[in-house]
Protein backbone atom coordinates (compact mmCIF):
# COMPACT_ATOMS: atom_id res chain seq x y z
CA UNK A 1 0.00 0.00 0.00
CA UNK A 2 0.95 3.64 -0.35
CA UNK A 3 1.67 5.32 3.00
CA UNK A 4 0.54 8.88 3.62
CA UNK A 5 3.39 11.38 3.15
CA UNK A 6 5.73 12.24 6.00
CA UNK A 7 4.15 15.70 6.07
CA UNK A 8 0.65 14.24 6.39
CA UNK A 9 1.74 11.94 9.24
CA UNK A 10 3.45 14.82 11.02
CA UNK A 11 0.38 17.03 10.63
CA UNK A 12 -1.84 14.29 12.10
CA UNK A 13 0.49 13.95 15.11
CA UNK A 14 0.63 17.72 15.58
CA UNK A 15 -3.16 17.92 15.46
CA UNK A 16 -3.33 15.47 18.39
CA UNK A 17 -0.33 16.49 20.47
CA UNK A 18 0.14 20.16 19.64
CA UNK A 19 2.97 21.56 17.53
CA UNK A 20 5.37 22.29 20.38
CA UNK A 21 4.97 18.95 22.14
CA UNK A 22 5.18 17.01 18.88
CA UNK A 23 8.38 18.89 18.01
CA UNK A 24 9.90 17.54 21.26
CA UNK A 25 8.70 14.00 20.48
CA UNK A 26 9.96 14.16 16.88
CA UNK A 27 13.38 15.41 17.94
CA UNK A 28 13.78 12.70 20.59
CA UNK A 29 16.00 9.66 20.48
CA UNK A 30 15.08 6.94 22.96
CA UNK A 31 16.82 3.63 23.67
CA UNK A 32 15.01 0.44 24.68
CA UNK A 33 17.19 -2.28 26.18
CA UNK A 34 15.43 -5.61 25.88
CA UNK A 35 12.58 -6.35 23.46
CA UNK A 36 10.47 -8.81 25.44
CA UNK A 37 7.05 -8.12 26.89
CA UNK A 38 8.09 -4.72 28.19
CA UNK A 39 10.36 -3.51 25.39
CA UNK A 40 8.16 -4.59 22.48
CA UNK A 41 5.19 -2.68 23.91
CA UNK A 42 7.26 0.35 24.90
CA UNK A 43 8.57 0.51 21.32
CA UNK A 44 5.08 0.34 19.80
CA UNK A 45 3.75 2.98 22.17
CA UNK A 46 6.60 5.42 21.57
CA UNK A 47 6.50 4.88 17.80
CA UNK A 48 2.78 5.67 17.80
CA UNK A 49 3.46 8.87 19.73
CA UNK A 50 5.80 10.02 16.96
CA UNK A 51 9.17 9.68 18.68
CA UNK A 52 11.72 10.54 16.00
CA UNK A 53 14.32 7.87 16.62
CA UNK A 54 14.22 4.58 18.50
CA UNK A 55 17.32 2.54 19.35
CA UNK A 56 16.27 -1.06 19.96
CA UNK A 57 18.64 -3.57 21.57
CA UNK A 58 18.11 -7.30 22.09
CA UNK A 59 20.17 -10.43 21.37
CA UNK A 60 17.30 -12.91 21.22
CA UNK A 61 14.97 -14.33 18.57
CA UNK A 62 11.16 -14.54 18.64
CA UNK A 63 10.01 -17.82 20.21
CA UNK A 64 6.57 -19.44 20.35
CA UNK A 65 6.56 -18.99 24.14
CA UNK A 66 6.90 -15.20 23.72
CA UNK A 67 3.65 -14.68 21.85
CA UNK A 68 1.54 -15.04 25.00
CA UNK A 69 2.63 -11.52 26.08
CA UNK A 70 5.02 -9.93 23.62
CA UNK A 71 4.01 -7.81 20.62
CA UNK A 72 5.29 -10.25 17.97
CA UNK A 73 3.39 -12.33 15.42
CA UNK A 74 3.36 -16.01 14.52
CA UNK A 75 4.91 -15.21 11.15
CA UNK A 76 7.94 -13.81 13.01
CA UNK A 77 8.92 -16.92 15.03
CA UNK A 78 12.67 -17.45 14.65
CA UNK A 79 13.44 -13.87 13.59
CA UNK A 80 15.79 -11.74 15.69
CA UNK A 81 13.54 -9.55 17.86
CA UNK A 82 15.31 -6.45 16.57
CA UNK A 83 14.29 -7.34 12.97
CA UNK A 84 10.78 -8.38 13.99
CA UNK A 85 10.25 -5.12 15.86
CA UNK A 86 11.58 -3.09 12.95
CA UNK A 87 9.05 -4.86 10.71
CA UNK A 88 6.14 -4.11 13.06
CA UNK A 89 7.15 -0.47 13.56
CA UNK A 90 7.46 0.00 9.81
CA UNK A 91 3.71 -0.43 9.53
CA UNK A 92 2.86 1.65 12.62
CA UNK A 93 5.23 4.58 12.25
CA UNK A 94 6.87 4.39 8.81
CA UNK A 95 8.83 7.62 9.35
CA UNK A 96 10.28 6.71 12.75
CA UNK A 97 14.04 6.15 12.45
CA UNK A 98 14.65 2.68 13.91
CA UNK A 99 18.23 1.74 14.81
CA UNK A 100 18.85 -1.82 16.02
CA UNK A 101 21.65 -3.71 17.73
CA UNK A 102 21.29 -7.48 18.02
CA UNK A 103 23.72 -7.82 20.94
CA UNK A 104 23.71 -8.60 24.66
CA UNK A 105 24.17 -5.46 26.76
CA UNK A 106 26.96 -5.84 29.30
CA UNK A 107 28.71 -3.72 31.91
CA UNK A 108 31.55 -3.31 29.41
CA UNK A 109 29.58 -2.23 26.31
CA UNK A 110 26.57 -0.40 27.82
CA UNK A 111 27.95 3.15 27.92
CA UNK A 112 29.36 2.97 24.38
CA UNK A 113 26.26 1.27 22.95
CA UNK A 114 23.98 3.92 24.49
CA UNK A 115 26.24 6.93 23.93
CA UNK A 116 23.69 8.75 21.74
CA UNK A 117 20.63 8.47 23.95
CA UNK A 118 19.84 10.37 27.14
CA UNK A 119 16.51 8.61 27.73
CA UNK A 120 17.03 4.88 28.19
CA UNK A 121 14.41 2.24 29.04
CA UNK A 122 15.53 -0.87 30.92
CA UNK A 123 13.29 -3.69 29.73
CA UNK A 124 15.25 -6.84 30.55
CA UNK A 125 13.73 -9.82 32.33
CA UNK A 126 16.50 -11.00 34.67
CA UNK A 127 16.98 -9.05 37.91
CA UNK A 128 20.78 -9.14 37.70
CA UNK A 129 20.66 -7.68 34.16
CA UNK A 130 18.29 -4.94 35.34
CA UNK A 131 20.57 -4.02 38.24
CA UNK A 132 23.66 -4.15 36.01
CA UNK A 133 22.23 -1.69 33.48
CA UNK A 134 20.88 0.71 36.09
CA UNK A 135 24.11 0.75 38.10
CA UNK A 136 26.35 1.02 35.03
CA UNK A 137 24.44 3.90 33.47
CA UNK A 138 23.86 5.86 36.66
CA UNK A 139 27.59 5.63 37.36
CA UNK A 140 28.94 6.19 33.84
CA UNK A 141 26.19 8.37 32.32
CA UNK A 142 25.14 10.92 34.96
CA UNK A 143 23.37 12.94 32.24
CA UNK A 144 21.06 10.06 31.22
CA UNK A 145 17.59 9.26 32.48
CA UNK A 146 17.07 5.55 33.08
CA UNK A 147 13.52 4.26 33.27
CA UNK A 148 13.62 0.77 34.75
CA UNK A 149 10.98 -1.85 35.54
CA UNK A 150 10.69 -4.21 38.47
CA UNK A 151 7.67 -6.31 39.41
CA UNK A 152 4.84 -7.06 36.96
CA UNK A 153 4.36 -10.84 37.36
CA UNK A 154 1.28 -12.81 38.26
CA UNK A 155 -2.36 -11.79 38.07
CA UNK A 156 -2.92 -9.57 41.10
CA UNK A 157 -4.54 -6.16 40.60
CA UNK A 158 -2.98 -3.80 38.09
CA UNK A 159 -3.36 -0.96 40.59
CA UNK A 160 -0.12 -1.93 42.34
CA UNK A 161 1.95 -1.01 39.30
CA UNK A 162 3.22 2.53 39.71
CA UNK A 163 5.98 4.95 38.70
CA UNK A 164 8.33 6.75 41.08
CA UNK A 165 11.61 8.63 40.86
CA UNK A 166 14.23 6.95 43.08
CA UNK A 167 16.64 9.74 42.12
CA UNK A 168 16.15 12.46 39.50
CA UNK A 169 17.75 10.23 36.86
CA UNK A 170 16.52 6.81 38.05
CA UNK A 171 12.82 6.25 37.54
CA UNK A 172 11.30 2.92 38.51
CA UNK A 173 8.03 1.39 37.25
CA UNK A 174 6.31 -1.75 38.54
CA UNK A 175 4.97 -3.16 41.80
CA UNK A 176 8.56 -3.77 42.99
CA UNK A 177 7.65 -7.11 44.55
CA UNK A 178 6.08 -9.72 42.25
CA UNK A 179 8.91 -11.94 41.08
CA UNK A 180 8.44 -14.16 38.05
CA UNK A 181 10.19 -16.95 39.95
CA UNK A 182 7.82 -16.75 42.94
CA UNK A 183 4.56 -15.22 41.71
CA UNK A 184 4.01 -17.40 38.70
CA UNK A 185 4.22 -16.48 35.10
CA UNK A 186 3.92 -13.16 33.29
CA UNK A 187 0.63 -12.10 31.73
CA UNK A 188 0.32 -9.67 28.83
CA UNK A 189 -2.06 -7.46 30.82
CA UNK A 190 0.26 -6.59 33.72
CA UNK A 191 3.38 -6.53 31.54
CA UNK A 192 1.65 -4.05 29.23
CA UNK A 193 0.60 -1.92 32.21
CA UNK A 194 4.22 -1.69 33.29
CA UNK A 195 5.40 -1.01 29.73
CA UNK A 196 2.80 1.75 29.47
CA UNK A 197 4.12 3.29 32.69
CA UNK A 198 7.61 3.33 31.20
CA UNK A 199 6.47 4.78 27.86
CA UNK A 200 4.36 7.36 29.67
CA UNK A 201 7.40 8.43 31.69
CA UNK A 202 9.39 8.90 28.48
CA UNK A 203 6.67 11.13 27.03
CA UNK A 204 6.36 13.08 30.27
CA UNK A 205 10.11 13.69 30.41
CA UNK A 206 10.02 14.94 26.81
CA UNK A 207 6.97 17.10 27.47
CA UNK A 208 8.76 18.54 30.50
CA UNK A 209 6.05 17.73 33.04
CA UNK A 210 7.38 14.60 34.78
CA UNK A 211 8.62 16.37 37.89
CA UNK A 212 5.63 18.70 38.21
CA UNK B 1 21.22 6.25 63.24
CA UNK B 2 20.92 5.56 59.53
CA UNK B 3 17.62 5.58 57.69
CA UNK B 4 17.38 2.66 55.23
CA UNK B 5 14.23 2.05 53.17
CA UNK B 6 12.31 4.22 55.64
CA UNK B 7 13.50 2.46 58.80
CA UNK B 8 15.98 3.72 61.39
CA UNK B 9 18.88 1.31 61.70
CA UNK B 10 21.78 1.38 64.18
CA UNK B 11 24.40 0.64 61.57
CA UNK B 12 26.52 3.82 61.64
CA UNK B 13 30.17 2.91 61.24
CA UNK B 14 29.46 -0.15 59.12
CA UNK B 15 30.39 -0.29 55.45
CA UNK B 16 27.53 -0.67 53.00
CA UNK B 17 28.99 -4.06 52.06
CA UNK B 18 28.88 -5.29 55.67
CA UNK B 19 25.26 -4.13 56.01
CA UNK B 20 24.30 -5.95 52.78
CA UNK B 21 25.99 -9.08 54.07
CA UNK B 22 24.19 -8.86 57.42
CA UNK B 23 20.80 -8.36 55.78
CA UNK B 24 21.53 -11.05 53.17
CA UNK B 25 21.01 -8.82 50.14
CA UNK B 26 22.13 -10.29 46.82
CA UNK B 27 24.37 -7.50 45.59
CA UNK B 28 24.01 -8.34 41.89
CA UNK B 29 20.27 -7.59 42.09
CA UNK B 30 20.26 -4.22 43.81
CA UNK B 31 20.92 -0.52 43.29
CA UNK B 32 21.63 1.80 46.22
CA UNK B 33 20.79 5.46 46.55
CA UNK B 34 22.47 7.34 49.40
CA UNK B 35 21.51 10.94 50.21
CA UNK B 36 20.21 11.44 46.68
CA UNK B 37 23.04 9.82 44.72
CA UNK B 38 23.63 6.33 43.41
CA UNK B 39 26.46 4.48 45.16
CA UNK B 40 28.74 2.84 42.54
CA UNK B 41 29.00 -0.91 43.14
CA UNK B 42 32.80 -0.62 43.39
CA UNK B 43 32.34 1.56 46.50
CA UNK B 44 30.06 -0.77 48.49
CA UNK B 45 32.94 -2.11 50.56
CA UNK B 46 34.57 1.26 51.23
CA UNK B 47 31.64 3.61 51.93
CA UNK B 48 31.10 3.80 55.70
CA UNK B 49 27.55 4.61 56.84
CA UNK B 50 27.35 7.88 58.77
CA UNK B 51 24.86 9.06 61.38
CA UNK B 52 22.03 10.82 59.51
CA UNK B 53 22.55 9.05 56.17
CA UNK B 54 19.39 8.25 54.23
CA UNK B 55 19.60 5.22 51.97
CA UNK B 56 17.31 3.37 49.69
CA UNK B 57 18.18 -0.13 48.57
CA UNK B 58 16.21 -1.05 45.45
CA UNK B 59 15.93 -4.80 45.02
CA UNK B 60 15.09 -5.82 41.47
CA UNK B 61 12.74 -8.73 40.85
CA UNK B 62 12.53 -10.79 37.66
CA UNK B 63 10.12 -10.40 34.76
CA UNK B 64 9.97 -8.35 31.61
Amino acid sequence: MQYPSKQAVQAALEARHGIERQAAFSAASVAICGLGGLGSHIAMTLARAGIGRLHLIDFDAVDLSNLQRQAYRYSQIGMPKTDAMRQILGDIAPYCEVVTDCVRVTEENAALLLARETIICEAFDRPDAKAMLVNTLLTQRPDAYIIAASGMSGLRTGNTIRTRAVTKHFILCGDESSDVGEDGTLYASRVMLCAAHQANTVLQLLAGNFYE
Amino acid sequence: MVRINGESMACDGMTIGAYLEQMQYDRVRIAIERNGDIVPKAEYDTVVLQDGDVLEIVRFVGGG
